[in-house]
């Protein structure tokens, strides 16, 4: 008897908030908009039968004719692969560098890596706004060092979505490639280097192999996330911006068309789903691999 | 082999023998399966009051199985286990006057020594004073009264040993189940902890079933042995019975070491058989209560012990075959030879080293004989 | 012994600056008596002493913390609750389904999330306000807290919940007795990262918040918005450093409790 509330607790709970607003967000992007409030029709009082009939894809197709959809969806895809690539760049040094360093320092360093991720979120991204403006500290650097004689403008471009990217996710990717660096066995690069490797051969062709697993769990962690960034874009890119969060509140909010929110939505889900997939697979297979 | 108890030194400690016995643990046609796979296969057993019994098998043989249902955290497929007469198929684990000591301890790594040997009895919300009396008791039973205060990580693991056999024997169970208690433990604590082991048995009266795959340690502390395989008990005896009287070569060969040497029978008197065993071999000759019809195949065990080795031939010996030494194995207090046979056979003689190192004339490549009596063999049919 | 190359110490140097500066350089703001970054114009605490007297920032961190300690109670409960659910239940009727609603919401876009429940609370007649904020924040909370505290079940000694029974407990004693005294530190994790997810969630709240529980979160957006704002550093420096003082002491309790645990194993082998 126990054992039936332990599951049905959290299992209602969740059809509740979470499996039903689900359905719902699905239903409204096959309505129509509507004035009143809720602003979307038709709703269940005119019955089931009216509900399904009035059911139909022109949300969807209204997603198609206008040119905006169609492009944030690429440049989410665009500028999340970027993102990703480059927090990869940024963040294997790191974490191999944390593997390789002493027992004592370990950590410390893992407590440097975690911190920022404990902070705001939101504040992380603020702070770039007075470092990358026009009137920002990096510009004021660069212009004192004698680099350049005009601001460079990196704000409000998606060069500054970038950084924020790698830098708010940046712990997502050093976190996990840590952990399979740290897993391998040291051994093996003295063996590869006993049959003549050399230390720069030895890391391509042993350890970023070995580290197969963390450098993909990694990249989902910030690739997943980073499509539907909504902050980032927001705050660091510029109106040129576009990514696929972005858009869909400014739909909700700005424009009130709920229903073709909703679509937006629907679609932003289904593009997920293969990655999501995929993750799981991988993330399977690592651990049908480890028995 | 469990001593006999001083008061009763006439009469061996044997309830199985006795008709008006009745047994504390009965397994009737029990069967256990996961799936489709048979993990105990139609099983029947007796076990009886204030026996030390051990379930004896190799991986995966079921005698794990059988514990966990006996403790209730396993059920029933088909068949019925009853507890001193009840059926205790619809009986929580919880509720089962059964306790046992897990392979890993499992001693509650948040509560002191003394709160996990309290558990049981607090859970049968005893006066605090009975559960501090029976406590302190147990405490004194493994010699573990100063470490009352302390956590599990901060004592050794043969002590920690200690406290689960005494938090498993607070409640004074009918049946206490031990699984593989002492593969954690070094050698030489591990036989000092199956003395220890047997006297607490005895102490207390308790029913003990352990479970193991050391065959060691099932002929020091049981007073019988259920050999088990692929969900089957094979044989149940005496440590002795299982030892000198093997019911099949699949006993014979888990128990010790044992020549096996595979003929045909032909009678040669009453008891009394010869064994074709190939070759341009005499026929051996052993005695045997299981009935052979002639021509039948068979199997003669014999312990390497048992088998007398000679640099000359011997005058009188009911079997005497010749061979040479292939291998010494050398332990100090006994050395076993390997003595291949002309039909490319190896036999195991076994001898005391009674005479030192270098005084002994029996080396690599002699040719040697080795003899051994009918009756020091068993003959087995399968 | 591993010794760090050049190379390493430069990657880890250059890698740390590049995580604390943005962070510091905020702090440093904070004390400018100037507004803009572009000039220092002294050390000074006013806009601290600003911030503190924003009814609008002060009502907001009210709301805030009180939302955030709600829902991430809730969400430990339950999200305890389905990682047990999911670790030891075995098979049950639609648990792939349940599997796949405590996983979906980590990876699903937060406007998502929080175009859905807006819409259900608008759909079910619920006026937007602290108690929709609590159920939004519970609801992804708990699948944090459900794969924290499931990755600790996972690797919990079943023969410990097994030993409780054995000596006479129900199933629900041996839990409360057993099992969550010795997995408390990860509850005690995920109760900690749901507290911080709902502390900084901004996107979710902007969807289910109503017009009198504007969160810390939601105020700060509104300011940022229009740029750089010296009392958003002074409240940025407030939450770095208090979150540095937690994340320091709980590593530094961490480790004074694994030095002690190893003292204790050594003590022990020396008085077997």
């Amino acid at each position: 008897m126990r054992r039936f509330a332990m599951i049905a607790v959290p299992y209602t709970w969740l059809v509740a908030l979470f499996l039903i607003p689900f359905l719902i967000v699905f239903k409204i992007s096959l309505s129509d908009a509507a004035l009143a409030i809720p602003p979307y029709a038709p709703t269940m009082k005119d019955g089931f039968t009216a509900l399904i009939q009035g059911l139909d894809f022109e949300n969807f197709v209204f997603l198609t004719t206008d040119d905006l959809y169609y492009k944030a969806y690429l440049s989410s895809l665009k500028i999340a692969l970027i993102s990703t690539v480059l927090t990869l760049l940024v963040g294997y040094p790191i974490a191999y560098s944390m593997a390789r360093a002493p027992e004592e320092w370990r950590a410390t360093l893992m407590m440097l890596v975690i911190l920022p991720f404990w902070t705001s979120f939101l504040i992380r991204v603020y702070a770039w706004i007075g470092i990358l403006s026009n009137e920002g500290l990096l510009n004021q650097l660069l212009m004192w060092l004698g680099v350049i004689s005009e601001p460079l403008t990196i704000l409000n471009t998606n060069i500054a979505v970038y950084i924020g990217i790698v830098y708010t996710y940046l712990p997502f990717m050093i976190l996990p490639i840590y952990a399979a660096l740290d897993r391998m066995d040291d051994s093996l690069i003295e063996a590869a280097e006993d049959l003549g490797c050399s230390r720069m051969s030895a890391f391509w062709l042993v350890t970023v192999p070995l580290s197969k697993n963390g450098i993909i769990a990694g990249c989902f962690l910030v690739f997943i996330p980073a499509l539907g960034e909504f902050v980032i874009p927001s705050l660091l890119g510029g109106s040129g911006t576009l990514m696929i969060g972005k858009v869909l509140f400014e739909e909700f909010f700005n424009n009130r068309d709920w229903p073709v929110a909703s679509a937006v939505a629907v679609i932003l889900l289904l593009i997920l789903i293969v990655p999501i997939v995929l993750f799981q697979r991988n993330q399977q297979k690592q651990a049908e691999a480890e028995g | 082999m469990a001593k006999p108890s001083p008061d009763t030194s006439i009469k061996e400690f044997s309830p199985w023998t006795d008709p008006d016995e009745k047994p504390l643990i009965r397994f009737k046609n029990v069967t256990k399966r996961f799936g489709d796979f048979v993990a105990i296969d139609d099983l029947t057993l007796d076990i009886y009051t204030r026996e030390f019994f051990a379930l004896l098998g190799p991986s995966g043989c079921g005698k794990t199985t059988m514990m966990r249902m006996l403790a209730g955290f396993e059920t029933v497929t088909e068949g019925t286990i009853e507890l001193a007469g009840q059926d205790i198929a619809a009986v929580p684990p919880n509720q089962r006057a059964v306790n046992m000591m897990f392979q890993s301890y499992a001693l509650f790594p948040h509560l002191s020594v003394y709160e996990n040997i309290a558990f049981g009895l607090r859970r049968d919300k005893l006066p605090k004073d009975k559960i501090d009396a029976r406590v302190t008791e147990m405490l004194k039973l493994v010699r573990l009264e100063k470490f009352a205060r302390r956590k599990p990580h901060q004592i050794s693991g043969g002590q920690r040993q200690r406290v689960a056999l005494a938090r498993s024997l607070a409640k004074g169970p009918k049946l206490l189940l031990l699984d593989e208690p002492l593969g954690a433990l070094d050698k030489k604590l591990r036989q000092d902890t199956q003395f220890e082991l047997m006297d607490i048995q005895e102490t207390t009266g308790t029913t003990f079933v352990i479970v193991t795959h050391d065959q060691e340690e099932a002929m020091t502390v049981a007073s019988r042995v259920a050999v088990m395989d692929e969900g089957r008990i094979i044989q149940v005896a005496t440590p002795g019975g299982i030892y000198e009287g093997p019911n099949s070569v699949y006993v014979a060969d888990f128990i010790g070491d044992v020549n096996i040497i595979t003929g045909k029978a032909k009678a040669a008197g009453p008891d009394k058989y010869f064994v074709d065993w190939g070759g341009n071999q005499a026929p051996i000759l052993a005695t045997s209560e299981r009935p052979f019809t002639d021509g039948q195949e068979c199997h003669l065990a014999i312990r390497p012990e048992k088998i007398s080795i000679t640099k000359e031939k011997p005058e009188e010996a009911e079997n005497a075959v010749q061979g040479k030494v292939l291998d010494i194995a050398y332990l100090g207090n006994l050395s076993t030879y390997h003595v291949e046979l002309p039909g490319g056979q190896i036999i195991k003689a076994q001898t005391a080293n009674t005479r030192r190192l270098s005084r002994r004339n029996i080396t690599w490549e002699d040719p040697v004989w080795i003899r051994w009596n009918a009756t020091a063999g068993v003959l087995l049919a399968e | 012994m591993k010794r760090l190359s050049p190379f390493n110490i430069t990657a880890l140097t250059l890698g740390f600056a590049f995580l604390y500066l943005p962070m510091i350089l905020l702090v440093i703001y904070s004390f400018n008596e100037s507004k803009l970054v572009t000039v220092w114009a002294g050390f000074s605490t006013k806009w601290y002493g600003e911030l503190l007297r924003d009814q609008a920032f002060l009502d907001a961190a009210v709301v805030t913390i009180k939302v955030a300690v709600l829902s991430s109670t809730f969400a430990t409960v339950l999200g305890t609750m389905a990682a047990y659910v999911l670790v030891n239940g075995g098979r049950f009727m639609g648990r792939t389904v349940f599997s796949g609603m405590i996983y979906a919401p980590l990876v699903m876009p937060e406007v998502i999330t929080g175009l859905s429940l807006l819409l259900l609370f608008i759909g079910i007649g619920l006026d937007r306000g602290v108690l929709t904020i609590v159920l939004a924040h519970t609801t992804f909370a708990m699948c944090y807290v459900s794969v924290v505290v499931s990755s600790r079940l996972v690797s919990f000694d079943r023969s410990l919940e097994e030993a409780a029974l054995d000596l006479g407990c129900n199933r629900f004693d041996a839990f409360r007795l057993v099992t969550l005294p010795i997995i408390a530190p990860a509850v005690i994790s995920g109760w900690l990262l749901a507290f911080t997810l709902s502390l900084d969630d901004l996107v979710i709240a902007s969807f289910v918040s109503g017009p009198s529980s504007t969160t810390l979160p939601i105020k700060i957006w509104s300011s940022v918005r229009l740029g750089v704002s010296p009392e958003i550093n002074a409240l940025s420096t407030m939450m770095i450093g208090i979150v540095t003082i937690g994340v320091i002491s709980a590593s530094l309790i961490s480790k004074r409790n694994s030095v002690r645990a190893q003292k204790d194993a050594q003590a022990a082998e020396r008085s077997a």
